[in-house]
């Protein structure tokens, strides 16, 4: 077990520091990229909090769904081979809601204000 | 960097007095943007009624660029050319460089006032009048861009529906990481892939924010004619209903700023064919795919250290928005 702060709770710092004090003194180009890496400490942020239970998650759907054992990666590569050979398509009980979840979880994390996220949210309601 | 500093500065001055008539000189040079192969330079020409702007587009040094898709930029010349034939709003070319400027390869161009940033034309007023417009707009003019004369083109590939999703399934199996919604839109699109009859036309192949010049009147120019091949014209009526390019107006299809329906309308009014959705929804799905392969594969220049820079490390992270987007056309809830 590690100390305090939690490595979310060191990375939101980061991000806020970057914001809030070294971007006023910055300028053009580089003030740009100064937002660009504070956003990509604000999905670093978001991963450490949402993915191992979403990983998990993901793991148990695709196990059942594949009827196999294997590491996140060895399924989902599992997953594509099938889809690709026609052995699992849209019509497949349960495909349809793991690549749901496991997208609306990709999203959470990388862009959860992009428009095409926010909507699929209001329409699963 | 002023002019004088500017090694362009010179032969793109003797360029102007040669092609231009009355030209004296050339003043405000600078660098707009580019890549490693293809520059866009803004400069002035003095006249004695003026200055005329004036847009350089070349290829240093006789480079050519990288991406086996793009055409060499006298091909965008001549494009452009056909185009304004055919009144589509394009800026006139007004040089197309020789060996002998000693420019590398490129044209020179009339430079149009206007945006191009999308969030600026979605929402700043002075674009308040045009936008109900525009989607309309871009009807008529894809009709007319479409009903360019094919025996007047200069060479280009053709790509209709199943070599372009080749194309990106082998760039998409070469990156390596596994997608499963790319997986699913890949087999999706080989299953309803359009039949091959339709007569083939000139595509633009990047009709969308951009590479539209917006002013408060509406399109002034379409640019940027490096990607146009010859294909399904029905490609452009989808591109531009991608919703990676309504910037947050997803009730806004074209563009995010008009309906399809108005698109269509435009387009039959203007000459073009009758418009199948259901065509013009298949090229959605492919071009979300596209842009979705696209975001995936810039991981490779940043994983590999050809460019470090976290703007290239985080759209990695964007691909993921076309997979939302994805599923809502191929699989929707609710």
């Amino acid at each position: 077990m590690q100390d305090q702060p939690t490595a979310a709770e060191l990375v939101e710092a980061v991000a806020e520091f970057i914001r809030n004090h070294a971007m006023p003194q910055l300028q053009g180009h580089t003030a740009f990229h100064a937002r660009v890496a504070a956003n990509a400490l604000d999905i670093v942020k978001r991963e450490l909090e949402i993915a191992p239970a979403a990983n998990a998650g993901e793991e148990a759907r695709l196990k059942a769904l594949l009827d196999r054992e294997g590491t996140l990666e060895d399924l989902n590569r599992e997953l594509c081979a099938r889809i690709e050979s026609g052995a699992i398509g849209l019509e497949t009980p349960g495909l349809t809601d793991h690549l749901w979840a496991t997208t609306l979880t990709k999203l959470a994390i990388d862009q959860p204000n992009y428009s095409g996220y926010k909507r699929a949210v209001e329409e699963g309601r | 960097m002023g002019a004088e500093a500017n090694p362009l500065s010179g032969p793109l001055s003797a360029v102007a007095r040669s092609r231009i008539p009355g030209a004296t000189g050339i003043s405000n040079l600078k660098r707009l943007s580019g890549g490693a192969s293809q520059e866009t330079w803004s400069f002035d020409v003095a006249t004695a009624d003026g200055l005329v702007p004036l847009i350089l587009r070349r290829a240093p040094g006789g480079a050519r660029d990288a991406r086996a898709t793009a055409v060499p930029l006298e091909t965008e010349a001549h494009l452009i050319r056909l185009a304004e034939k055919a009144d589509v709003p394009v800026p006139t070319v007004r040089h197309v460089l020789a060996p002998e400027d000693g420019l590398g390869h490129g044209f020179i161009m009339d430079r149009i006032a206007g945006e191009t940033i999308a969030r600026k034309i979605l929402r700043d007023d002075e674009f308040a009048a045009a936008r109900p417009k525009l989607a309309r707009q871009c009807g008529e003019i894809l009709a007319r861009l479409h009903r360019v004369d094919m025996a007047a083109l200069p060479p280009l590939r053709t790509s209709p529906a199943r070599s372009e999703i080749k194309q990106y399934l082998e760039t998409y199996k070469a990156h390596g990481h596994p997608h499963p919604v790319f997986e699913l839109a890949f087999r999706w699109l080989q299953d309803n892939a359009p039949p091959e009859a339709t007569a083939h036309t000139l595509v633009h192949g990047d009709f969308r924010h951009g590479n539209l010049m917006i002013g408060p009147d509406g399109v002034r120019a379409v640019l940027d004619w490096e990607l146009a091949h010859i294909g399904d014209p029905m490609e452009d009526l989808g591109w531009i209903c991608v919703n990676s390019w309504r910037f947050g107006n997803i009730d806004q299809p074209v563009g995010g700023f008009g309906a399809r329906e108005d698109m269509f309308a435009g387009y039959e009014a203007a000459g073009g064919i009758k418009v199948d959705p259901a065509r013009v929804k298949f090229w959605e799905v492919l071009g979300t795919l596209k842009w979705g392969v696209m975001c995936t594969i810039m991981v490779t220049a940043f994983k590999s250290g050809t460019d470090r820079s976290v703007e290239r490390a985080t759209i990695g992270r964007r691909s993921s928005e076309t997979e939302v987007d994805l599923l809502r056309l191929l699989a929707p809830r609710g």
